[in-house]
């Protein structure tokens, strides 16, 4: 905003930030979603960092206006390198007063509301459990609050469109307030009209409609005395390439659909649906054109447990889950890993126990997927921790689950896998080799159990090859023919050799790296999908001048990279921060027990917040 | 893959080097022995048959057969082998299972694994007890049948393995006692040779936990005159002297005998496995005398491969993906530079 000295008016000078968050709130039914990915994808294309986090209800449709069927989507946006979705909302744009009821708590005093004034109705506000109206008694004038009769202007704008119905009308009005944003933050309303072009092809009187609306929205904010300045933010320095927006587990499905290619094997998911999960299973079935064989099955035994057949005939076997799913596969990837074959388990975590946050964020399954089998059954666990990297973990999982002829337990949550942000397009030839254990060629005395001497992984002889006929089974094996045995000493062989293979895949991969601080006074550690809140919050604190703190995130669980005990070694406290009561740090504390562990934790089925992280570091140092 | 130069084999390529560790006299001799003698008649490639089981005795099978095989987990069977013969629809996939095993804990697998009609054979022993866990009641044990965890009679009412079959839409339904390897050899080259999902419920006696619980029905000199052996296309004759049979009556089978109130063999029912309507499979599944065995079902329907394979040819004809860098690079992308 500048003043011009002459005239004394003020100018709409936009003012360039360099980062903003911006939440849209309203009904189920108000197209929230939609608006947000607009903005999202607008500012995607024109260059800045983005990352976004959907808030939704579990219920399909909740009640109009009422408070638990507030839906939200909120994009942080940035010309510097943004990577979390933010903590303090710059911008709420609220369609109702059930939206403003739950969501101003995120908005910091002095920040801007939009809100729709037709929307405040007193049915409404009785709804949101308002006894008097927020926008008359005052309560909200820490804010700067733009008032705006959204249902009536989208309405006016509409009246000379013909073919539209009452609920055509009412539903387009989200294009009104992303129209005024676009013009806030100076964006064009090219990309959100072509969007229409294409989605409304067969409807033209629908793609008039939100074009009108949404023009409606940008011009009425240009006009408007009531936003008298403008922000921009400019582009942010990405490395250079091909990007997309990508969600997590879109990401996902499609690292699973390159590591086929790559291996030259077919894609086989068993799988049974279940929130936040099943957006893979969405993903992966749409492309028959690859081969990709998704059996929907009757339950999520049945779901792991048609992967395993897949598995033993030869494919690359995927099975994805949350929490409640991956207790009842747990006896499946038992045999899985006895008989030693190579099967993917994707668990995108959500709140426990039992049925618990179906659609909020945590990452309580650790210790499950760690030991929650019977008996001794080690598997490799590994984590994604950003929306993009779950293309790349996927990928890894599928790897040294065909490398090394064991289950793999890629571990993602809520938060990233309904999370989006730009990715780095890779292509197929960019990608790591994996080598799949498939033998064809009939030896001399081979037995199923034969291992790699290097990495104790036996040979994958698939059903059809001749010659190789045999069996594989729950009970225990001999070392050396694979009959059933029952020899106490052979049992104890047995089970120690399986440690051994999964605890040998630390020569398979990458060195544990710090950021910010190689060596100093505090280690901040996490893992998976809390990624994007530690580096945000490392990061401000080293800015802060506390350049003695580093990050070491893990992506590789069981086995930890080799080089664990010695980056632990090099920092005088280390702090381990996690969405539970302390899950990793108990693993931690079990195989580097030499080290004192400080524990974050937080289980609220939200993410971390950075200034919850600060207060806590600062504590330490 | 039914291949035309496949190998003459015989049940000895078929017998893996594993000591039989089943109770001397059990009928699963007689069902090893016969599906041993079977595949040699199937004209397929050794190394694409496999033997698919979850726990139990039955569940040993796969030990005892040299070709590919699992022993899998209590009652998952179905999930396993649907996912063997997806991946490799070139492969015989075989279930070997029991009464426990299939309707007790894999129920659910059991009737979806009918439902989708994926051409595998599922094998069911049935002995109306739990005999590895020595002599617990079964799904198929009958009310008042005192067992090691019913000491005072039976109280839950049993499932009629066929009954639930047709419930869940099976194609192919067969049934056959464990004393009578030839006829249980050619059931199962023909449930082989059924295009969908076939089941064959053997009534197989358990020596130790539950013997004779089928003897009144098989044993050699009442099995003529207690079962209707059904052939498809022939009259529904059965007997010692091949005098008694079936005919509609009002809504029920009735026995008749040939030669008694004007009867001749014209008058009788002729069986017709091949008919899409189960009405009168069902009233054979559920007569008690004479109880139905033979193929009783066979009615061949679209596997759910054909249908997969049908969607997935037409995608990939119609699709612009040919690499899954076409998909990264398609829709919306930007550059940065």
């Amino acid at each position: 905003m500048i003043t011009n000295t002459e005239t004394g008016k003020v100018e709409l000078q936009p003012e360039v930030l360099e980062a903003v968050v911006v939440r849209f709130v309203g009904d189920s039914g108000d197209g929230m979603q939609l608006t947000g990915t607009q903005f999202t994808d607008t500012s995607a294309m024109f260059g800045n960092d983005i990352a976004t986090f959907p808030n939704y209800p579990s219920e399909i449709r909740a009640p109009q206006g009422s408070l638990y069927g507030v839906s939200g989507f909120q994009v942080h946006i940035g010309s510097v390198e943004v990577s979390t979705p933010g903590d303090d909302v710059d911008l709420l744009v609220a369609m109702n007063p059930a939206g403003l009821k739950t969501n101003l708590y995120a908005v910091k005093p002095g920040h801007t509301i939009i809100v729709d004034t037709d929307s405040f109705t007193k049915k409404n506000l009785e709804k949101a459990e308002y006894k008097t109206n927020p926008l008359e008694d005052g309560s909200l004038e820490n804010y700067r609050v733009i008032e705006v009769a959204m249902s009536s202007l989208t309405k006016e704008a509409l009246k000379d469109v013909e073919g539209l119905d009452n609920k055509s009308i009412t539903r387009s009005k989200n294009m009104f307030s992303l129209g005024m944003i676009y013009w806030m933050y100076n964006r064009s309303t090219d990309h959100s009209v072509e969007f229409f072009n294409k989605k409304f092809k067969s409807k033209p009187e629908l793609i008039e409609a939100n074009t009108k609306v949404l023009n409606a929205g940008f011009y009425y904010a240009e006009t408007l005395e009531l936003i008298p300045n403008s922000y921009t933010i400019s582009p942010a320095k990405l490395a250079a390439g091909t990007y997309r927006i990508i969600m997590g587990n879109a990401a996902t499905a499609w690292g699973l659909l390159a590591a086929a290619e790559k291996s030259g094997l077919e894609l086989f998911l068993g799988s049974y649906p279940i929130t936040p999960a099943t957006d893979i299973l969405h993903e992966l079935v749409k492309h028959k054109h690859f081969g990709v064989k998704a059996f929907q099955a009757e339950d999520e035994i049945a779901g792991v447990t048609s992967a395993i057949g897949a598995s033993f005939a030869g494919d690359l076997a995927i099975t994805t889950t949350s929490g409640p799913g991956l207790a009842l596969k747990g006896e499946a990837i038992g045999l899985a890993m006895i008989i030693e074959l190579p099967l993917v388990i994707i668990n995108v975590q959500r709140g426990g126990p039992s049925t618990g946050l179906p659609t909020k964020t945590e990452q309580s399954d650790l210790l499950q997927a760690m030991y929650g089998r019977n008996g001794e059954s080690p598997v490799i666990v590994i984590a994604a921790s950003t929306p993009g990297n779950c293309f790349d973990f996927a990928y890894e999982a599928a790897r040294l689950a065909l490398e090394h002829m064991t289950p793999v337990i890629l571990l993602t949550d809520g938060y990233i896998a309904n999370g989006s942000a730009p990715w780095k397009i890779q292509t197929v030839a960019d990608m790591p080799e994996i080598k799949n254990r498939k033998i064809t060629e009939v030896k001399e005395n081979w037995h199923p159990y034969n291992r790699d001497e290097k990495t104790l992984t036996r040979d994958w002889a698939i059903p059809g090859t001749p010659g190789l006929e045999h069996r594989v089974g729950g009970l225990e094996k001999d070392s050396v023919t694979g009959n059933v045995s029952y020899v106490p000493e052979n049992h104890e062989k047995m089970t120690h050799t399986r440690a051994e293979k999964i605890r040998l895949v630390q020569n398979n991969i990458p060195d544990l790296k710090t950021e910010f601080a190689d060596s100093g006074d505090l280690l901040v550690i996490g893992w998976g999908g809390t990624y994007g809140s530690l580096h945000s919050a490392v990061k401000q604190i080293n800015d802060e001048g506390y350049k003695k703190i580093g990050l070491a995130h893990f992506n590789y669980i069981n086995p930890m990279p080799k080089n664990t005990e010695e980056v632990l070694s090099r920092f005088k406290k280390i702090i381990v921060c996690e969405l539970n009561s302390g899950q990793f740090a108990s693993i931690l504390r079990i195989n580097h027990s030499k080290f004192e562990f400080f524990q974050h934790n937080k289980i609220q089925g939200l993410p971390f917040s950075n200034d919850e992280l600060i207060e806590q570091f600062k504590k330490l140092v | 893959m039914e291949t035309t130069a496949v190998k003459k084999y015989t049940f000895k390529d078929f017998t893996s080097d594993q000591e039989v560790r089943w109770c001397p006299g059990c009928d699963d001799y007689v069902i090893l022995r016969s599906m041993q003698k079977a595949l040699p008649e199937m004209g397929i490639a050794k190394e694409n048959a496999v033997f698919i089981s979850g726990i139990g005795c039955s569940s040993r099978f796969p030990y005892y057969m040299d070709t590919y095989g699992m022993h899998s987990i209590h009652g998952r069977a179905p999930g396993i082998a649907s996912g063997v013969k997806l991946a490799n629809p070139d492969l015989s996939v075989w279930v070997m299972t029991g009464d426990g095993d299939s309707m007790a804990i894999g129920g659910n697998h059991f009737i979806h694994v009918l439902r989708r009609n994926i051409d595998l054979n599922i094998v069911m022993f049935n002995n109306e007890i739990y005999g590895l866990t020595k002599g617990q009641f079964s799904p198929t044990s009958l009310i008042g049948q005192k067992t090691k965890s019913s000491p005072y009679g039976n109280t839950q009412p049993p499932f009629s393995p066929g009954e639930l079959a047709l419930g869940a839409n099976a194609r192919f339904f067969a049934r056959i006692g464990g004393n009578n390897p030839k006829a249980m050899t050619q059931i199962f080259i023909d449930a082989h040779k059924f295009k969908g999902t076939s089941l064959v419920e053997v009534l197989q006696n358990c020596v130790i936990f539950n013997d004779g619980c089928f003897a009144n029905v098989t044993d050699k000199d009442v099995k003529e005159d207690k079962q209707i052996y059904l052939e498809h296309g022939k009259p529904m004759i059965f007997g010692k002297n091949s005098d008694k049979g079936l005919v509609l009556k009002g809504l029920k089978l009735e026995v008749v005998t040939i030669g008694e109130n004007g009867i001749t063999q014209e008058d009788l029912l002729v069986h017709n496995a091949k008919e899409q309507d189960k009405t009168l499979h069902q009233m054979l599944v559920r007569l008690e005398y004479p109880l139905a065995t033979g193929i009783i079902r066979s009615f061949e329907d679209v596997t759910l491969e054909e249908r997969e394979d049908y969607l997935t040819a037409q995608v990939k004809a119609n699709s612009k993906f040919k690499k899954t860098d076409d998909l990264f690079f398609s829709g919306e992308t930007y550059q940065v530079k």
